[in-house]
């Protein structure tokens, strides 16, 4: 009897292979008392230099494949195993005790998680896990036990495990992993993201994968509808692998288009962009023949590390993705941190509401060095391509106002001592706040272009927090309310010669491109993946159906009211 | 014995890498080093030592070092300390 599992589509595609389960040894220990205490030191010795040279390898690769500011943690695992506090005291124990090295090494790694656990501070408290996480490498060699290496399998797999950790996802080799399914994460953890950059299909939040699929269990992984089955039969087998398939067939229909100018029917353009994350993220771009980047998340330059990037380090990346454009438009957004994406280093307080509290602009506005920082690093980069800048979560002109007499103040110091920057450069805002998208009139006097984040405008126009499952009826693309509001930004920056484009889940999202397409957005940005499917659906309407179809949607009632008659006219 | 006494500078005290920075620097030397803040001491070779402190901005924290080569690992440390770390 096969088993089906429904979670969240991370990464599109069909895989099919043996299950690989991702799972930590037995390393329970006792407590012996032991003769040679010689012996038993050298073997912790021995553990401890295997599990070094272990993790340099882990390092380097993660610095050739991911970068720097990955490969950083391993350098902080590494120093963990040279503390003299750690190690001198598990071998003092092992001597005055005459324990085994594996009980003395849990004793004392034990006592220091406690104590970096039992920390006021949010970034003490993680560092208890990279703790546990080093101390059980070592701990498995003193067992015996081999640590799972994923850059050992040899055969296609598909990973199941509860979570991947960045040193899980550094050392998937592509061409053996096929898949992954997990138990929690979602569109946006870490390891969804890598799969997508990866492009191997995965299901993220199955919630019971790991209780469910045995080692070398048959799956199958729909990363386009979110679905997994374990040890399928055989007719649901051929069912997938139709669907495989076809998928594969639709990706080569696709993969004609990627150098192909994106119009529709009646030959009028819209540009359809990508969001990255990193610069690695550029490869995909140009692959799936996007015209642009129209969203640049600069937070990841700052998230999994330990402290903020340096002005140099931002530079090298932002003038990396926008020399590789070579002069297409890249729209970086300045640091959106705060609500979900917390900075363990920056310490922040707990706040009630975080969607609603001290983040992204309103923190950069605060931590004014921090936001310079990266101005600077932008300006710089600014002369070597088509750079375009824009605040995120703007609420008010005067914030916007205060953000680009910042950016002024940083340009005319750069000039003053000799540096290019490009004079020319655009200044956009992200409208995510329903205050903006009405006052979009009086912004589009200021501002060069809006890019609509759709994600945060619908949970902040519908008052319905997005992380909240109870509430997840209400986020509603296609509500009349969210339409309207499109609308009013949309035609408030045309009346002023500018441009809108959205860089939020729905401009990828096959219902709303015709309506957006009819409501006159410029620019579609979205995940580099959806770029092809796009262009061949917009080359299969015409503007002038689309804004029909947009004019009567604005009057409908509800969602599903729109939903239905978006199917009727164009499915 | 050589020591000296710093008032942290950074924004975020001394976390990660500073405190790594740090360590690394203490590690070159023979002698024996330690680091002193509100009645603690803790060995500047140790990272999990220097990281539980929890130093934020504006502590004062001081540097004791014993051994044949004390002068030049207070040298040392005070290099790493007055980048931008400490005054």
């Amino acid at each position: 009897m096969s088993k089906k599992l429904t979670g969240i589509g991370a990464s599109a595609g069909i895989a099919i292979a043996k299950g690989f389960r991702l799972e930590n040894p037995d390393l329970t220990v006792e407590r012996m008392v032991i003769d040679n205490v010689d012996a038993e030191i050298n073997k912790f010795n021995n553990a401890l230099e295997t599990s070094k040279k272990e993790l340099e390898v882990i390092k380097e690769r993660t610095l050739k494949e991911i970068g720097e500011e990955h490969a950083e943690i391993f350098s902080a695992h590494l120093l963990v195993l040279s503390d003299p506090e750690l190690v001198d005291t598990i071998r003092q124990k092992v001597n005055s005790e005459k324990v085994n090295a594996a009980y003395a090494l849990r004793e004392v790694a034990d006592q220091f998680i406690a104590i970096f656990e039992g920390m006021e501070n949010e970034y003490m408290k993680e560092r208890a896990s990279d703790i546990r996480d080093v101390s059980q490498r070592v701990l498995a060699h003193v067992l015996g036990k081999s640590v799972v290496s994923l850059t050992e399998i040899n055969e296609e797999v598909i990973i199941v495990g509860e979570d991947l950790t960045p040193s899980d996802t550094a050392q998937l080799n592509k061409d053996y992993v096929k898949g992954f399914v997990t138990d929690i994460g979602g569109r946006t953890s870490h390891s969804a993201i890598m799969a997508r950059s990866l492009e191997i299909p995965a299901v993220v939040g199955t919630k019971t994968i790991t209780e469910e699929a045995k080692q070398n269990d048959l799956i199958i992984v729909d990363g386009i509808e979110g679905n997994v089955i374990i040890s399928p039969t055989d007719q649901e087998l051929e069912q997938y692998r139709r669907k495989q398939v076809e998928y594969e067939e639709q990706k080569m229909v696709w993969a004609k288009l990627v150098n192909e100018k994106t119009l529709t029917k009646d030959g009028h353009h819209v540009e359809l962009a990508a969001n990255i994350g990193t610069p690695n993220d550029i490869e995909g771009v140009h692959n799936n023949g996007a015209e642009g980047v129209g969203l640049y998340r600069t937070e990841f330059l700052y998230m999994g590390r330990n402290e903020l990037p340096t002005e140099e380090e931002q530079f090298e990346a932002y003038k990396k993705v926008v020399e590789s454009m070579e002069g297409k438009p890249v729209v970086i957004r300045t640091l959106d941190i705060g609500g979900d994406k917390e900075l363990p280093y920056l310490d922040l307080p707990k706040e009630m509401n975080p969607f609603l509290g001290f983040r992204a602009i309103r923190l950069c506005l605060e931590k004014q060095e921090m936001f310079r920082t990266q101005l600077r690093a932008l300006l710089r980069a600014s002369a070597f391509g088509n750079l375009k800048i824009m605040f995120p979560m703007i609420a008010t002109l005067e914030e916007f106002r205060q953000g680009k007499q910042i950016l002024e103040e940083e340009r005319q110091t750069l000039e003053k001592n000799g540096v290019k920057v490009n004079r020319e450069m655009e200044i956009g805002i992200m409208v995510e706040i329903p205050s903006t998208a009405v006052m979009a009139p009086q912004f589009a006097k200021e501002v060069d272009f809006f890019s609509i984040g759709t994600n945060d405008l619908i949970q902040y126009t519908m008052a319905a927090d997005r992380m909240n499952e109870k509430v997840s009826y209400l986020y509603q693309p296609y509500n009349p309310a969210i339409l309207r509001l499109v609308k009013m930004v949309i035609d408030a920056s045309h009346q002023e010669g500018k441009w809108t484009g959205m860089c939020g889940e729905m401009a990828g999202d096959e219902i709303a491109i015709p309506l957006l397409l009819g409501l006159g957005l410029d620019e579609f940005s979205m995940s580099a993946t959806s770029v092809l499917p796009a262009r061949s659906q917009l080359a299969s309407i015409t503007k002038q159906e689309a804004e029909i179809v947009a004019m009567e949607s604005l009057n409908k009632n509800t969602a599903d009211e729109v939903k239905e008659l978006v199917r009727s006219k164009f499915f | 014995m050589a020591e000296k006494t710093y008032k942290i500078t950074a924004d975020t005290g001394i976390h990660a890498r500073p405190a790594t920075q740090l360590v690394n620097k203490a590690g070159q030397y023979e002698s024996e080093i330690t680091l002193e803040h509100s009645g603690k001491s803790v060995n500047l070779k140790s990272i999990m030592g220097v990281m539980s402190l929890g130093i934020a901005q504006g502590s004062e924290v001081t540097i004791k070092a014993e051994g044949p080569d004390a002068d030049v690992a207070l040298q040392g440390i005070d290099e790493v300390m007055k980048a931008g770390l400490a005054e």
